[in-house]
């Protein structure tokens, strides 16, 4: 329908863009007077700190990009010139570099407050699935991203991944050499690597776009996973969450300039500062800490293609995960049998992180086949069963009158450990 | 040679490291030594007149095996030497110039621009001095290593008699710390191989010591400016967290939950 939009912002120069194109109210309404609900705790802090990671990661990786060589001869020192010679260009890789962690560090956590609160329930189905595309879409750019800087764990890393496919019968091969670009992974590997390693942050803003207008359409969870039933139960955006989005985002930038600027390489491996070399393996290969948990199930399986599936269906099953999970309620909170469960599963990811870096000897193995048993029980047999066989506690009426007691005397509705700071009263 | 033949010969060396099944290789069980280093920790700096005896060690030793391709003489500056001195070092080195008129290889004096000039022409031919075992590049060697500077100090002070029956064989020295004990680099160190011009006695602990600060500084030369820089932004932000609270604090005073 065409037809000017009537707008009600003040500036007349504002005024007369958002006449024209409603822009200044769309943000209003969205970002603006988007009610949303007034019980969020700092879990909620996540997602906004994920949309700035990756701007981040956009501004650093573009500075990189000027000064950086996609060629496995120049590649590795191209990096180190710019670590030396570009003006502040060791703030800008370190940044980058452990901005990748530290995406992935928001991201997780995200996630894990997904699971909590049952915020993948109907109807944030299709606002999941996206959020698990964008996993999976990080974890492409962070692999090739890996690659570029050529060094021993980049190309090592690089051959060990690749290889997987070659897994899949009678057109793995075929595949691998397609990837590579060749018969190893060389110089049209490191080239389209880049190329891709580019493209994806884009793929990847898109995504997150979808994310957003999925998420305005349901409106966000909360804490008691119950419906937003009246005005009263919400709050505007701005400011009350754009203010404690603040908060969060200063105390993240602390904790990550805090390991850009005192400890860059903690979370690197000393073997990518040797340059890449094809002729000598080294010693142990392993992945960045973000992938471990996924090395580890791979490792887990004695059989590749096995390995390979069991792998990739980790993932799988979070895409199918509103449908595996067959109680209506949605905070974890007054399920008492799936509350204890998240915590096991979140014990048992960090075990096969553990084990991914180790070699699969003695416990090891033994631990990584439990955890891995443990992780697809969790999703595929315990979620359906537990619809059926668990009695859920007494649902508040409505979020500004919770039945149950917020706070003190043990009843408090978040268990003790977990990692957030309670909704606190101001 | 078909394409399918040469992956399948390329494949299996992959195959057996996502596997891992290799055979674990031996770990030094050695603990490393703990040396006090003026760079460690959030406030650290850097003992310049250490970096710059470090040098020196490098120049008259290491430098006849170990490249250090990353580095330019005028990058010296970082460790508090002088335009002049930077010069004086760079010009004591022969380096291949432009082609003369017909075409024949030349030589000058290097000019602070130069890279840091190497012992051999490439890799090769420095394996081919060693066993096959080519001194590594210095620039990042410290960062290459598990346990940093305390492992290349443990290396360079690490040359002791093998134990009783352990076989060192031809072209290979015991090392305490090197990973399996064998190491293809004769002891480099040995007391009084260099004489400080600041009177500094040149013990191997010493100089073990001087050269580890300076390689610190080749694999780390921004850590002044970035611990200096990273207290200041640290420090910014968590007055920036405190304050956003309180401004939060302030406008959820009205809301009832
Ligand atoms: C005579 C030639 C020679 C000299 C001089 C020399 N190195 Fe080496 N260095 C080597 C060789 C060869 C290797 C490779 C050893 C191997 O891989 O077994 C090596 C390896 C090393 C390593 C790596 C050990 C490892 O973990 O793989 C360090 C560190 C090192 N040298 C430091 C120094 C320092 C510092 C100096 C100067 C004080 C020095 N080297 C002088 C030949 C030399
Ligand atoms: C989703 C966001 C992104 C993620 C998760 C990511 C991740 C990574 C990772 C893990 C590395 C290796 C870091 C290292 O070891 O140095 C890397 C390197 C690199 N990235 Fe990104 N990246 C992202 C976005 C971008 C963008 C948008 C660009 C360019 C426009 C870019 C350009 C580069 C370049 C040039 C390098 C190589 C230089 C280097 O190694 O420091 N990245 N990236």
């Amino acid at each position: 329908m065409a037809g000017l939009h009537k707008s009600d912002i003040k500036n007349p120069v504002l005024n007369w863009i958002d006449t024209r194109m409603p822009v200044f109210t769309m943000m209003e309404k969205e970002y603006g007077s988007f009610p949303t609900p007034k019980n969020f705790n700092y879990f909620w802090n996540f997602g906004a700190l994920a949309m700035v990671t990756l701007a981040i990661m956009i501004v650093t990786g573009i500075f990189l990009a000027m000064n950086y060589t996609p060629n496995t001869e120049m590649a590795f020192d191209s990096v180190q010139r710019i670590m030396r010679d570009v003006n502040y260009g060791w703030l800008i890789r370190y940044v980058h570099q452990n901005g990748a962690s530290m995406f992935f560090i928001v991201v997780y956590v995200h996630i894990f407050r997904g699971l909590y609160y049952g915020s993948y329930k109907a109807p944030r189905e299709l606002l999941w699935i996206i959020g698990v595309a964008l996993l999976l879409a990080m974890m492409a750019t962070a692999f090739m991203g890996y690659v570029l800087p050529w060094g021993q764990m980049s190309y090592w890393g690089a051959t060990v991944i690749t290889n997987l496919f070659s897994a899949i019968p009678l057109v793995g091969t075929d595949i691998v050499q397609w990837l590579w670009g060749g018969f190893s992974v060389s110089n049209p590997t490191l080239n389209r690597f880049f190329s891709l390693h580019y493209l994806m942050p884009f793929v990847i803003v898109g995504l997150v776009f979808l994310h957003v207008v999925a998420l305005h359409i349901t409106g966000s969870n909360n804490p008691l996973g119950i419906d937003v039933k009246s005005p009263q139960d919400t709050l505007p955006f701005h400011p009350y969450y754009t203010v404690k989005d603040s908060v969060g985002l200063c105390v993240f930038l602390a904790i990550f300039a805090a390991i850009v600027f005192f400890a860059p390489n903690m979370l690197g491996d000393p073997n990518n500062f040797i340059p890449a070399n094809p002729l000598q393996t080294p010693a142990d290969i392993v992945p960045e800490w973000y992938f471990l948990p996924f090395y580890a199930i791979l490792r887990s399986v004695p059989n590749k293609l096995g390995g390979v599936a069991m792998m990739f269906g980790s993932i799988a099953v979070l895409f199918v995960l509103p449908w595996l999970d067959t109680s209506r309620v949605r905070s974890a909170r007054f399920r008492p049998i799936y509350r204890p469960l998240v915590f096991v599963l979140v014990a048992a990811v960090v075990v096969l992180g553990m084990v991914g870096a180790h070699r699969p000897e003695g416990i090891w193995v033994v631990l990584g086949r439990v955890a891995t048993t443990y992780y697809f029980l969790h999703f595929l047999v315990i979620l359906p069963a537990l619809g059926i066989l668990e009695k859920p506690l007494p649902l508040p009426e409505s979020i500004s009158n919770p039945v149950l007691p917020r706070r003190g005397g043990g009843g408090g509705p978040l268990p003790g450990g977990v990692p957030a700071a309670p909704m606190e009263k101001p | 040679m078909s394409a399918s033949t040469l992956l399948r010969r390329l494949l299996p060396a992959a195959m057996a490291a996502s596997v891992l099944l290799a055979a674990p290789a031996v770990r030094a069980e050695e603990a490393l030594p703990h040396e006090h280093w003026s760079f460690s920790g959030i406030f650290g700096g850097l003992d310049l007149a250490a970096a710059q005896r470090g040098f020196q060690v490098y120049n008259e030793v290491c430098s006849s095996c170990h490249s250090m391709n990353l580095l330019h003489y005028r990058d010296l500056a970082g460790i508090g030497l002088t335009a002049q001195q930077i010069k004086d070092i760079a010009a004591s080195k022969t380096v291949p110039g432009p082609l003369d008129d017909n075409g024949d290889e030349t030589t000058r004096p290097g000019t602070p621009a130069d890279v840091f000039k190497a012992p051999y022409k490439n890799s090769k031919a420095a394996g081919a001095a060693f066993g096959g075992a080519a001194p590594p590049d210095q620039s990042v060697l410290l960062n290459a290593r598990e346990g940093g500077a305390d492992y290349i100090y443990g290396i360079l002070t690490g040359y002791v008699d093998p134990p009783a029956g352990f076989k060192v064989p031809d072209g290979l020295y015991y090392n305490e710390y090197m990973p399996g004990h064998l190491i293809h680099m004769p002891q480099p160190l040995h007391d009084d191989q260099v004489t400080y011009a600041d009177g500094t006695k040149a013990t191997v602990a010493q100089m073990a010591h001087d050269v580890t600060t300076f390689l610190y500084w080749t694999s780390n030369p921004e850590a002044v400016t970035r611990k200096r820089m990273g207290v200041r932004v640290v420090l910014f932000l968590v007055l920036m967290a405190g304050l956003t609270y309180t401004v939060k604090r302030q406008i959820w005073s009205d809301v009832e939950h």
